[in-house]
């Protein structure tokens, strides 16, 4: 057994297809490669394919991650070249590395998640400075979030670690963030920018970078 | 070009945005401005449909595969999208390069099934395209259609330029290379094209024929309207199959039939008098077993699909099933490849045939007798018999399985009160095997759809049976079935009830399709979307009545409005084939001796391929007769104690 780690990029041509459509994308994709995937047990063996964090419909991602459990030995550099030509248009192979099989599962290493969002906004520099301070001052920011089966309340503030200007563009900036994302909660990077008060100003929203538990 | 501002607008207001933003594995990006002609291809229903359809994935192969050609795909943008698009104003687009559907030379649609007419109005309106043949320039997309439904579309007459009616795989190519001729050398060049294109073999263009009426509304005559147009027009056919696709669009999202497939045959020997699949796609071709084995392998290299299915209405008739069968799941069994038989024959070959593929849990297998008494299934001449079922019962619960689902059907000509009761002491039946296996734990699911007589059948004369009369057996049979271990299902009548009534309608229906769909009429085909109140509103409109359709019986000597569709099959030959239903004889399979349907003789055919090779067949029948003595053991190696 041996299990490699690959960083890719989800990118426009693929933002709107979901969670499960990608975990099937990428087996398909591996199934192409000809890579001796490891299976596991039971009535309905499936590969053991393991992705670090869903990424939200809609979303691109730079930087995402998945490990992949190969049932024979294979050379890390085998594995990147194969691979690299059965990826559909839109996913791209980033960087591939081999992990030890004893490291807890990937998702349980996620810590925190960096973002970066665009938005349309006039404010000034130091008008859209100010508002991300303001939002950091505060001790707390009690937050409610609509679901399905029915309202939740939490805390949002502790869930945000970072708040800074990437940079700024014609009548839009750049906003980055970085959210706690681990069993305690997971911050949405949609209700940070309706924190700030931009909610309809969101042009798209990039993850950029996932933080695990060594880093 | 749609613009992908606008498109990052609307997506994420939808459901399932994945439905409309292509990209997927294997779909073809061609240059725009280099093809010469540019098709789009589009199917009436949502994407996770339209994606399922071989037909459209061997003509998109087929069309991509030409130098000067392309073709990109669309499918019926649903309710949230179609919404979305009329309020922002954006065309409908196909999914390849987002061109707008009227930017393409050709649309072609592909016609499955009745009840997605008003989808094809409603993709025409978002196209931007007027709905009417006639009201359409010449710089109008040539809009034309291929597909079961065009065995009769005269519903459809007014809305398209031409119908191909057969086997795509050749016709379309002349077509398009005729269009490329017709547009080169021609200013004002569709009346020409059209006029050109009626004499291709298979080629049926509506507007140049004319249809008169009597005056209690049945068709008193079809005749063209032009010299030179063919009085009947005649399928196409393919001699041989072509290879079938190896690089098949993939789908990210989870579709219908999310697998590779192979069409291993075509066509059906069996002659089931109420399947409309069975007598128009005669003859039967057999694709030959290495061609098989080898596109398989190829599939799955450009694919990476975890699922294959062997595509014919008959599986288990194809010569090679057997071989096949096991040749695959020893091959693959590494890659942990499932293998499908979508269509099983009720008997224990069948079983272990199943057996052989089965790798995860064992949730059902599914049987379809059809009719419930042995006289009604002689009627509709399904060659099983209740001791053929109970056998494969017995195999199929002792081999493991704890389900089993049943297809049957009501509404069936001579059917009476007992018949629909002998459907519940079969199910009691095979639910008492199934205690003997597994206890409490045996299920039986039963599906019971209702009987519609479909054109160019044996039964194309008959009317559908009442909804009341089918309500009241609906019940009887639901008294009769206990529920412990039966899950017992219906189909909507009224959804039956449209579907009978165009299927078999004629070129005046247009006008109620016009009106359901102006009226609101989408996705009929959808519970969620059927409103048949809107189809009863636009009869009154019209004018015509619905019962004329559905619930006529029709004499020999009526012109039906499918008169000049010619399938091969003779109106004499399905005309006797009625008249034996009614003694209750049956008619034996093709494989065992011609039945003179006609087929050979219109195709000039030297000797129909339906015909089983001899030897090949004797050595099939006996492996069969082995398999059939092999106690039902439940052991996966039952197929090798040969
Ligand atoms: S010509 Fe004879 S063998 Fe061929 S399909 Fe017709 S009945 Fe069957």
């Amino acid at each position: 057994m041996q299990r490699f780690r690959i960083t890719f990029a989800k990118g426009d041509e693929v933002k709107y297809i979901s969670h499960l459509d990608l975990m099937r994308a990428w087996e398909r994709a591996l199934r192409r490669a000809k890579i001796p995937l490891a299976y596991s047990q039971g009535f309905n063996p499936h590969p053991r394919l393991f992705f670090a964090a869903a990424l939200p419909v809609g979303f691109t991602g730079r930087a995402e991650m998945l490990d992949v459990v190969l049932q024979k030995h294979m050379e890390l550099h085998e594995f990147a070249s194969r691979l690299k030509g059965q990826l559909p248009p839109g996913l791209q192979l980033e960087n591939v590395m081999e992990v030890p099989m004893t490291l807890p599962p990937l998702p349980a290493q996620v810590v925190a998640a960096e973002y970066e969002v665009v938005v349309e906004s006039q404010d000034a520099p130091q008008e859209m400075q100010a508002r991300l301070d303001d939002l950091l001052v505060v001790p707390s920011l009690p937050w409610r979030r609509e679901r399905p089966n029915g309202v939740r309340e939490y805390d949002l503030r502790p869930l945000i670690r970072a708040l800074w200007i990437v940079g700024r563009r014609e009548r839009a900036y750049v906003i980055g963030m970085r959210l706690q994302a681990d069993e305690r909660g997971t911050g949405r990077p949609n209700d940070v920018i309706a924190a700030l008060g931009l909610a309809d100003a969101v042009h798209s929203i990039e993850r950029v970078r996932l933080l695990l538990a060594q880093d | 070009m749609i613009s992908t501002a606008l498109l990052d607008r609307i997506l994420p207001t939808v459901a399932k945005p994945a439905r409309y933003s292509g990209n997927e594995w294997n779909s073809m990006r061609k240059d725009w401005a280099q093809a010469k002609v540019r098709v789009a291809l589009a199917y009436p229903d949502v994407y996770e449909v339209g994606m399922s359809n071989l037909g459209l994935a061997i003509l998109y192969d087929l069309v991509n595969q030409q130098p000067e050609m392309l073709a990109e795909r669309v499918y019926a943008p649903w309710l949230d999208m179609e919404r979305a698009m009329r309020q922002a104003g954006m065309p409908l687009f196909s999914l390849e390069s987002h061109h707008p559907v009227r930017d393409f030379d050709i649309l072609g649609f592909s016609l499955q099934y009745e009840l997605n007419y008003s989808n094809v109005l409603n993709m025409l309106d978002l196209a931007g395209i007027p709905l009417l043949a006639s009201q359409r320039n010449e710089d109008c997309p040539l809009v034309i259609a291929g597909g079961t439904c065009t065995y009769n579309a005269e519903p459809l007459a007014d809305f398209f330029d031409l119908f191909v009616i057969g086997e795509g795989e050749e016709v379309l190519l002349e077509l398009l290379r005729l269009y490329l001729e017709c547009r080169k050398s021609h200013a004002p060049w569709k009346e020409e094209f059209l006029q050109q294109a009626a004499s291709i073999k298979g080629v049926y263009v509506p507007h140049l024929y004319r249809v008169a009426y009597h005056e209690d509304g049945t068709v008193s005559s079809i005749e063209p309207a032009k010299a030179g147009v063919p009085a009947r027009v005649q399928k196409r056919i393919v001699p041989v199959l072509p290879p079938p696709p190896v690089k098949p669009v993939v789908p990210f999202l989870n579709v219908v039939h999310d697998r590779g497939m192979v069409e291993i045959m075509r066509g059906c020997t069996r002659g089931c008098r109420f399947c409309q699949a069975g007598m128009i796609y005669r003859p039967v071709r057999e694709r030959p077993l290495q061609e098989v084995l080898d596109a398989i392998d190829q599939l799955l290299a450009h694919t990476g699909y975890e699922e294959i299915a062997l595509v014919s209405l008959s599986s288990t008739d194809y010569t090679g099933i057997e071989p096949l069968v096991r040749e695959l799941s020893q091959r693959y069994a590494e890659q942990r490849l499932a293998i499908s038989l979508p269509s099983l024959r009720t008997d224990t070959f069948s079983v272990a045939l199943a057996q052989m593929i089965q790798r995860t849990r064992k949730t059902g297998l599914t049987f379809a007798p059809e009719a419930g008494s042995e006289r009604l299934r002689q009627v509709i001449n399904k060659s099983v018999t209740a001791d053929d079922l109970l056998r494969t019962a017995e195999a199929a619960y002792a081999s493991g399985w704890l389900r089993i689902k049943l297809y049957f059907m009501i509404g069936l000509p001579t059917e009476t009160l007992e018949d629909v009761l002998a459907i519940a002491d079969l199910v009691k039946a095979v639910r008492g095997i199934g205690r003997c296996w597994h206890g409490p734990r045996a299920q039986v699911s039963v599906s019971v759809a209702t009987f519609i007589p479909k054109a160019h059948t044996p039964f194309q004369w008959l009317p559908i049976e009442d909804a009341g009369q089918i309500a009241a057996k609906q019940q009887a049979l639901r008294r009769a079935l206990p529920g412990r271990g039966i899950e017992l299902s219906w189909s909507d009548p009224m959804t039956a009830w449209l579907e009978a009534v165009l299927s078999r309608g004629d070129r005046r229906l247009g006008q109620v399709i016009l009106r359901a769909w102006q009226l609101g009429a989408r996705f009929d085909a959808w519970a969620e979307a059927f409103q048949p109140q809107l189809w009863q509103q636009a009869f009154a409109k019209a004018g015509l009545d619905a019962s004329f359709y559905a619930t006529r019986q029709r004499s020999f000597a009526e012109v039906l409005p499918w008169t000049h569709i010619h399938t091969g099959v003779s109106t004499a030959f399905l005309w006797e084939e009625y008249q034996r239903s009614l003694r209750g004889e049956s008619s034996i399979d093709c494989r065992g001796g011609c039945q003179d349907c006609g087929v050979r003789v219109a195709f000039d055919l030297d000797r129909c391929p339906s015909l089983a090779d001899d030897t090949v067949r004797i050595a099939s029948e006996h492996a069969r007769d082995k398999a059939d003595r092999v106690a039902p053991a439940g052991r996966s190696h039952m197929m090798d104690s040969e």
